[in-house]
């Protein structure tokens, strides 16, 4: 069910004209007030949001994005569809901060269950949650964070069969995978489904992304051909730290939100690499 | 006797420890391969998967003619 004309007023009414702190006016709606139309209405809270903000009313929740977001952005992100492969230390970031950005659907994909060894980085994983489905417990993550967001888990692997089924309709893919032979499974999937990849790896203090188009050459440039590329790298010795796991995972979100508001340049055919360990961040040409 | 040429070196990630103490002024021989650059610095070359010769990819076969910034990576696919 869509909004109407009454859903509209209704939202007018229970907003209210407030200031940001630099003294900018502006009409905003309660994170309560949108749950309750959306009980009373039978409708969405991401409906009930994207109506809103048709009318330049701004839900309190992304009242902070507004300087860098125009309403229509909001609205945006809200009609748009992210896959995220790989729940752990990469995908648990990209995940919670999408959710708090206000993506509106998130595809989340991840067979495997937290274990100890993923407390130091995994954003997701908590003491208490050890042995848990990572896809269960991004599901609940993202409900306690925002109730406007549409969540389709897949507590499964991804593989050549269920690939194109799970991201077909993404506005972007963002590869948050642990192994080079399964991140080259979703990026062939990407390319004949016609979706925009984020890809992105770290270990230890190092991390390197970039952004695939269909047309792109995309991973080959980074570890050559399929056939010849080993299943791990370095990160098998050297493990990975959370602060570089938490900062790559954020600049893959960067990517996939200017993938969908089409703004800002993109890491296509480059590779930004960083080295904490020396504070080193380059932006390299890979063809 | 040859020209002398320099390069400044960094080794990402593992390959680290193959790092010299003079990597910032890196004495090679003008016309020197990559490979031969790799060779010299007893790195493995199956490890060597990514190079970076001024900040644009290059291979093992490209040769250094001094000045030359050079990146080495090994694959990384943590996550």
């Amino acid at each position: 069910m869509k909004p109407d004309v009454d859903i509209k007023i209704r939202i007018r009414e229970l907003s209210n004209r407030k200031k940001l702190p630099d003294k900018t006016p502006y009409t905003g709606i309660s994170v309560n007030n949108i749950i309750n139309i959306s009980g009373d209405s039978g409708i969405s809270c991401r409906d009930i949001e994207i109506a809103s903000l048709e009318e330049e009313i701004i839900p309190e929740r992304y009242i902070r994005n507004m300087k860098s977001f125009s309403a229509n952005d909001q609205a945006t992100l809200l009609k748009s569809m992210i896959t995220i492969v790989g729940l752990g230390g990469l995908g648990g970031v990209v995940t919670e901060i999408l959710a708090r950005t206000g993506i509106g659907i998130l595809n989340l994909v991840d067979g495997d269950v937290f274990e100890e060894s993923n407390l130091n980085r995994q954003f997701l994983c908590t003491e208490n949650l050890i042995s848990t489905q990572k896809a269960e417990a991004a599901e609940k993550r993202i409900k306690e964070i925002n109730s406007s967001v549409t969540v389709r888990k897949y507590s499964e692997y991804l593989n050549e069969e269920n690939a194109a089924g799970i991201i077909g309709g993404s506005d972007a893919v963002i590869d948050c995978l642990d192994s080079l032979t399964a991140r080259f499974v979703l990026e062939r999937a990407s390319k004949k489904a016609g979706r925009r990849l984020v890809s992105a790896a770290v270990a230890g203090s190092y991390g390197h992304i970039t952004t695939i188009f269909p047309e792109d050459p995309g991973l080959k440039l980074i570890y050559g051909d399929p056939e010849n590329a080993p299943n791990k790298g370095a990160e098998t010795s050297l493990g990975a730290l959370s602060y570089c796991v938490s900062l790559v995972a954020s600049l893959e979100a960067s990517e996939a939100i200017k993938i969908i508001l089409k703004n800002g340049s993109l890491l296509r055919n480059k590779l930004l690499v960083i080295d904490l360990a020396d504070n080193s961040f380059e932006t390299m040409h890979l063809s | 006797m040859s020209k002398k040429a320099f390069i400044t070196l960094k080794l990402f990630a593992t390959l680290g420890k193959f790092t010299p103490a003079s990597a910032d002024n890196y004495r090679v021989e003008p016309g020197t391969s990559v490979r031969d650059l790799i060779a010299g610095l007893k790195i493995p070359e199956e490890k060597a998967k990514l190079i970076f010769i001024d900040g644009i990819k290059g291979e093992l076969d490209s040769t250094l003619n001094g000045g030359e910034r050079i990146g080495i990576f090994p694959p990384v696919g943590g996550g």
